[in-house]
């Protein structure tokens, strides 16, 4: 068999289910944000599959590989941000524990 | 072929070090597997021919995001917590499974369609449409000019956003008290 479409949007859904578990299992909020950029990660790689499978010289489809780009930008400004927060939280509560970060559910 | 054991070399390294981000219980061997995982995505766009977005993958996650990520982490340095409850894990582990039998159904359908026919004609055919930083701008600068733009000063909001966030704001009692002396 081929190395086809479906090989890479598995690889993709595999990667992203990666994220979900740790998002999931991992109380860490550090490790938390990293499963979430796995998870950003992987639908970037099945968008460039798909662009990619989908290209014709009539249309070369460059709208997904464009959009790429764009998560990849805003993906660098939610990693400055979100980690500018986790240091703002660590400096008021000295944790990374999201066990003891229940302040909002009180 | 090749191309198909270096895809599977490549797949196998993302998947892999995926999970041991995500099962890795020390943050910084899980931010150098993350780095592992994005060099093996940056293989796979190397094998789909999108050059350009293999090297900015490299640059700007394995490079800069991973750097940001161990930076704070030696910064904070976190104490190693517990493991996680028995019941948490397993809960865990069967929403994953499951949605890894989800998306396997789903691609499987044949309602989904997956244009795979098609696309092994238009993939061995001719030479890839985004192969180069050049195709990149020419329709970065044309016609999506202004979402560029709108990210160019996204970037700089939120540069200005970690600025605020991140600069050390004092109580005012002990401000006056540094004053005084």
């Amino acid at each position: 068999m081929t190395v086809g479409l479906f090989h890479y949007l598995a690889v993709s859904g595999l990667l992203f289910i990666a994220g979900v578990l740790g998002v999931l299992l991992r109380r860490n909020v550090l490790v938390v944000f990293m499963s979430l950029e796995l998870m950003l990660t992987a639908s970037i790689s099945a968008l460039v599959a798909f662009s990619r499978f989908n290209a014709t010289p009539d249309n070369p489809m460059m709208g997904g590989n464009v959009f790429v780009l764009f998560i990849i930008a805003i993906a660098a400004c939610e990693v400055a941000v979100g980690l500018a927060i986790i240091v703002a939280l660590w400096r008021r509560r000295q944790t990374v524990d999201l066990a003891e970060l229940k302040g909002m559910k009180q | 072929m090749v191309t198909d054991w270096l895809f599977y070399f490549f797949a196998a390294l993302t998947v892999i070090a995926g999970f041991l981000v995500a099962l890795s219980r020390s943050p910084v061997n899980a931010a150098m597997n993350m780095i592992l995982s994005f060099i093996g995505i940056a293989g796979l766009f190397v094998l789909l021919e999108t050059f350009f977005l293999a090297v900015l993958q490299i640059l700007v996650y394995a490079g800069a995001i991973v750097v940001l990520f161990l930076f704070i982490i030696m910064l904070i340095d976190p104490e190693r917590l517990p493991k996680p409850h028995k019941l948490s894990t397993i809960g865990s582990a069967l929403v994953a499974a499951g949605l890894t039998a989800g998306w396997f159904a789903v691609l499987q359908a044949p309602t989904v369609a997956l244009p795979t026919k098609v696309a092994a004609e238009s993939f061995t055919g001719g030479r890839a449409p985004a192969a180069t930083a050049r195709v990149f701008g020419e329709v970065l600068f044309s016609q999506y000019l202004l979402p560029f733009e709108v990210a160019g000063f996204l970037l700089l909001i939120a540069m200005l956003g970690v600025i605020v966030i991140s600069k050390h704001y004092r109580p005012a009692t002990t401000r006056k008290e540094g004053g005084s002396v």
